[in-house]
């Protein structure tokens, strides 16, 4: 199938830095893709090209076809995009505001007032749309955000940080919202956070950018792969002798020795981190409790974006500047 | 059949007008392609192509940012008290000086609006100095103000060009401008008839009209040029002091630089007076004093010293419209060019720069 968003060796320099360096991406119709990476990675700056606001140096884009360096005009007119900390007009309602915006994708007056009203109650905000924006709350703003790319009934949407300054809750319902869009509408979804649960939670696809490059991308688990090798595994293991003290990790090599290959043990508090080649829980819980252990905890740990993350970061401390 | 043979005979071949062939109509799928057809057609932009309208909504929308607004409402009121500060020391002048005349004088309306005396200023006078405030005031945060909070990048995700929110800054300001001005003028105008029973002709309408359409790009060229300012500076408390700054030098400093060079040039070549006239006639509040005193004193025969050939034998009349706008067109050509002038910069600047966020 033909991806509806389609980018091939994108490059964009401000001046001697390099803000996105041959960028390949390709996000299929009704996938939520998460655009990783810390702040200054060129995130902002390819969403930018993808709705036509920026220039390209070099490369092409198109989204559902259309090129975004020829047709910025149609890409506006398709694409729905919240900008990072999306700004309304405070004075006015949040009514008039998505009415001004319907109007400028050239729905008619009487129109508009009906789309935004939909609107308003498809994002939650029913009853809200006479109240003035200054007095809404930042999570109020962003579904009204939300609202506003949803004018365009497009296919795909384009959020840039939508999470960003949310509380937890504002956070989840936030997302769940974007879910209910993509599964409900078949929405396409791209968005970018450097906040990893989130991504973690509703994205199928991850890609992980920094300095303007994608360093991996995939499913949260096949980046797993990706970055730590396949062979990687962790046990969270918590199990007292009969004696009532901690096992070593000198007696859990003892005792796997031969029937399970440990790479590595890490004593943490209270408990040992165990990496292995294969998933064996209940091989070792079994050899364990066999050997008269008392078994409190264990648990396979997998790697979630934060260790991926913090991993990269670990071992490219100075990112690739060349 | 004879004829036809003449004619494909007698006219070269090639100035035969060649048909398309039709293709035979196939009813059956025609609705699908009319639907078709029309989907490419709003679907598809070709290049050029926008859904019209838009950029009226935009200017509607600033229209009536500006009418909301606390600024307006403060400019609007100065604006309302040089109005009455003009009638009252008009009608203080009419009625102590020119109370003898009142029955012969054809232009007794437009005195209004020029009468002074007392050291009080007439109406006009007036505009030329508030009127810069008023431009200054209508856009020395056009732009920078919406980037900073950070809604002029919502609007520009929306599918128009990028110009038309620039465009739509100064036509919506310029509209704003005309219709107080407008309104202004037929109020004083107004307050006129029922003070002092002074009925325009329609020839002194006309000159009226044409001191609001002058003062219209009078202070759209401050318009402009805050403007402009707006797109360099990222802080509105900058823009704002620029334009300030760009308005003092002109009404203050520029004319005690030119009396100090006019007399440093003079004394070495002479000619003082046409010195400092032309280094004058580069402000552009000099050529709006020019150009509307010519305009509203028909009386006015020349904006430079005459020697005694030119006025022998004149008659000291008034000059009719068309003669005092002949005078002026240089000045009034000059105040559109340098409104422009200063747009058309503002414009580059804006549509070259990269959009961030903040």
């Amino acid at each position: 199938m033909k991806p509806i968003i389609e980018i091939s060796r994108l490059c964009k320099n401000y001046g001697k830095h390099r803000a996105v360096n041959q960028l390949d991406l390709s996000i299929q119709q009704g996938e939520i893709y998460g655009l990783l990476g810390p702040n200054g990675a060129g995130k902002s700056t390819t969403i930018l090209m993808l709705m036509g606001l920026s220039e390209p140096d070099s490369g092409s884009i198109s989204i559902d076809g259309i090129d975004a360096k020829r047709q910025p005009l149609l890409i506006r007119k398709k694409v729905g995009f919240l900008p990072e900390n999306v700004a309304f007009y405070e004075d006015m309602s949040a009514l008039e505001n998505l009415i001004f915006t319907c109007r400028l994708n050239g729905i008619t007056r009487d129109q508009a007032m009906k789309v935004s009203q939909s609107l308003l109650n498809k994002v939650g905000l029913e009853g809200r749309g006479q109240q003035k924006v200054s007095t809404f709350s930042r999570g109020m703003r962003q579904r009204l955000g939300l609202a506003d790319c949803l004018v365009k009934d497009p296919r795909v949407i384009i959020l840039d940080e939508p999470t960003l300054g949310l509380d937890p809750i504002g956070v989840a319902e936030l997302l769940e919202l974007i879910k209910d869009l993509n599964e409900k509408e078949g929405i396409t979804v791209l968005l970018s956070s450097h906040h990893l649960h989130e991504v973690q939670k509703i994205c199928h696809r991850v890609g992980i950018f920094v300095e303007g490059q994608k360093l991996a991308e995939g499913t949260i688990n096949s980046l797993a792969d990706q970055l730590f090798g396949p062979q990687s595994f962790t046990l969270e293991l918590e199990a007292y002798s009969s004696d009532n003290e901690l096992i070593t990790p000198e007696q859990i090599k003892r005792l796997t020795k031969g029937q399970y290959e440990i790479l590595k043990v890490l004593e943490k508090s209270g408990c040992l981190l165990l990496t292995m080649s294969q998933e064996n829980v209940s091989g070792i819980a079994k050899l364990l409790i066999e050997q008269g252990y008392r078994l409190e905890k264990l648990l396979p740990k997998k790697p979630g974006l934060d260790e991926i993350y913090q991993r990269y970061f670990q071992d490219h401390p100075q990112p690739l500047y060349a | 059949m004879k004829f036809t043979n003449v004619i494909s005979k007698t006219i070269p071949n090639h100035y035969m007008p060649k048909w398309p062939r039709m293709k035979p109509l196939d009813f059956g799928s025609l609705g699908s392609d009319l639907i078709e057809n029309f989907k490419a057609l709003t679907h598809n932009y070709a290049p050029g192509y926008l859904p019209r309208g838009i950029f009226r909504v935009v200017v509607e929308k600033e229209i009536s940012d500006h009418i909301k607004s606390w600024r307006f409402i403060i400019l609007a009121g100065i604006l309302i008290l040089t109005g009455i500060g003009a009638v009252l020391s008009a009608y203080q002048t009419i009625s102590t000086s020119l109370e003898a005349s009142r029955w012969e004088d054809p232009f007794f309306s437009l005195r209004l609006f020029t009468a002074a005396e007392n050291g009080l200023p007439s109406f006009h006078m007036l505009i030329s100095l508030m009127g810069p405030l008023l431009g200054i005031g209508l856009a020395f945060d056009a732009i920078n103000a919406e980037q900073i909070r950070g809604t002029s990048y919502r609007v520009l995700a929306q599918p128009i060009p990028r110009d038309y929110w620039i465009n739509a800054k100064l036509i919506a300001a310029l509209a704003v401008v005309s219709v107080l001005l407008l309104a202004i003028t037929l109020c004083v105008m107004g307050s006129g008839m029922i003070l002092l029973g002074a009925i325009p002709s329609i020839e002194e309408f006309w000159r009226l009209l044409g001191f609001v359409v002058i003062s219209t790009f009078y202070i759209g060229f401050w318009i402009s040029l805050a403007l402009l300012f707006s797109i360099i500076f990222k802080q509105p408390a900058t823009s704002a002091l620029a334009s300030v700054a760009a308005w003092l030098f002109v009404t203050v400093f520029y004319s005690i630089l030119v009396t100090m060079m006019g007399q440093m040039v003079s004394s070495m070549r002479g000619g003082y007076l046409v010195w400092t006239r032309s280094l004058m006639s580069l402000l552009p509040s000099q050529l709006y004093s020019d150009a509307v005193s010519v305009i509203l004193i028909p009386e006015i025969r020349s904006l430079g010293p005459l020697n005694t050939a030119q006025t022998y034998g004149a008659i000291p009349s008034p000059l009719p419209i068309g003669q005092s706008v002949l005078l002026v067109w240089p000045q009034i050509t000059g105040i559109i060019a340098l409104c422009l002038l200063c747009f058309a910069i503002s414009y580059r600047i804006y549509m070259r720069r990269e959009i961030r966020s903040r």
